[in-house]
């Protein structure tokens, strides 16, 4: 086929699409399409918070005071300094800047990293403090009970969120490598873009987990 | 193309600069006692902010209209999922 462009005969082209540029269409809106499934999986826990808020209002305003806000706030900083990296990263690969897109990448997965030690260094703060839900969970005896439905949604949740992170630590270590090894090049940078949007999406997460959880009935306390 | 690539970079910037700004807000506004409004206050900030996250972070201004259609898709299902639960548990008490 003489007439073919010469991104069709790319060494990542799929024989079943048109171009480079609708596969490239193809594959974001795939992945467009599992993070509406992870809007519906995450909108159940927010759902359940939610009813369990309604039904033990003040109870909740008490055990999200045991919460560190600036641990919270700290994180909500870093996540999305990191979702502008992976913005810039996105931008250098798109502009086939190797370099420009390794460095992005490995501040993105850096940033990811000082979340997750700030999340351990929380979760090791409830425990010493005895709010893990179960046998051992102390708190004021008036809540006690709904206050333990308070913090199984916070480890459900800021868990689920997490794992999150890590999956995408590990995404964002193969997108590192690809780079490294220089497969992503202007003309073929779509596995960056759509970890980008996996990326932003655990960052979406994250804005609405950051409220909901820490600053619930501040101003009372 | 690079003077494009270099106008997105700078609304970046300023996107990352509003979101941090929202941050420092939602975070101080919790402190003062504004009865319900609390709570809606923030959700406003944070719908807000997932707004500019998914806008230009994500490219969703710029992307295809099937694109578009599938976000949509993806919040209405949302909707009904809290809507008509909440509709539920959040009157049992009204008589």
């Amino acid at each position: 086929m003489p007439d073919q462009p010469a991104a069709v005969l790319h060494e990542h082209f799929a024989h079943q699409f048109e171009s480079l540029d609708h596969q490239k269409e193809v594959s974001l809106l795939g992945m467009w399409v599992f993070l509406v499934t992870e809007i519906l999986f995450f909108g159940g826990l927010f759902l359940t918070y939610t009813v369990y808020r309604h039904m033990y209002p003040s109870a909740f305003a008490a055990a999200s005071h045991e919460l560190i806000v600036w641990a919270g706030t700290l994180n909500t900083a870093v996540l999305i300094t990191s979702s502008l990296t992976m913005a810039l990263a996105v931008a250098a690969a798109q502009a086939g800047q190797r370099r420009a897109l390794m460095a992005f990448l490995a501040v993105t997965m850096a940033l990811g990293c000082v979340f997750l030690g700030v999340k351990a260094f929380e979760y090791y703060t409830e425990y010493v403090e005895r709010h893990i839900p179960g046998h051992g969970f102390q708190f004021e005896a008036e809540y006690a009970q709904p206050a333990q439905i308070f913090f199984s949604l916070y480890f459900m949740m800021t868990g689920l969120h997490a794992l999150h992170m890590i999956i995408g630590l590990g995404v964002m270590a193969v997108m590192f490598w690809l780079s490294w090894r220089g497969t992503i090049t202007s003309e073929y940078s779509s596995p960056i873009e759509i970890s980008g949007l996996y990326w932003h999406f655990v960052d979406i997460v994250w804005i609405f987990l950051f409220p909901l959880l820490y600053l619930v009935g501040r101003h009372v306390h | 193309m690079s003077t494009e690539h270099a106008s997105s970079k700078r609304a970046y910037y300023t996107v990352f600069l509003v979101l941090l700004v929202c941050t420092y807000v939602t975070w101080q506004i919790a402190y003062f006692d504004l009865g319900p409004l609390n709570t809606l206050a923030a959700l406003a900030i944070a719908v807000f902010k997932a707004t500019l996250v998914v806008l230009f972070f994500m490219h969703a201004r710029s992307s295809p209209r099937l694109t578009w259609i599938v976000i949509a898709a993806g919040l209405f299902w949302l909707g009904i999922l809290l809507v008509l639960t909440l509709s539920d548990y959040l009157t049992r008490l009204w008589t």
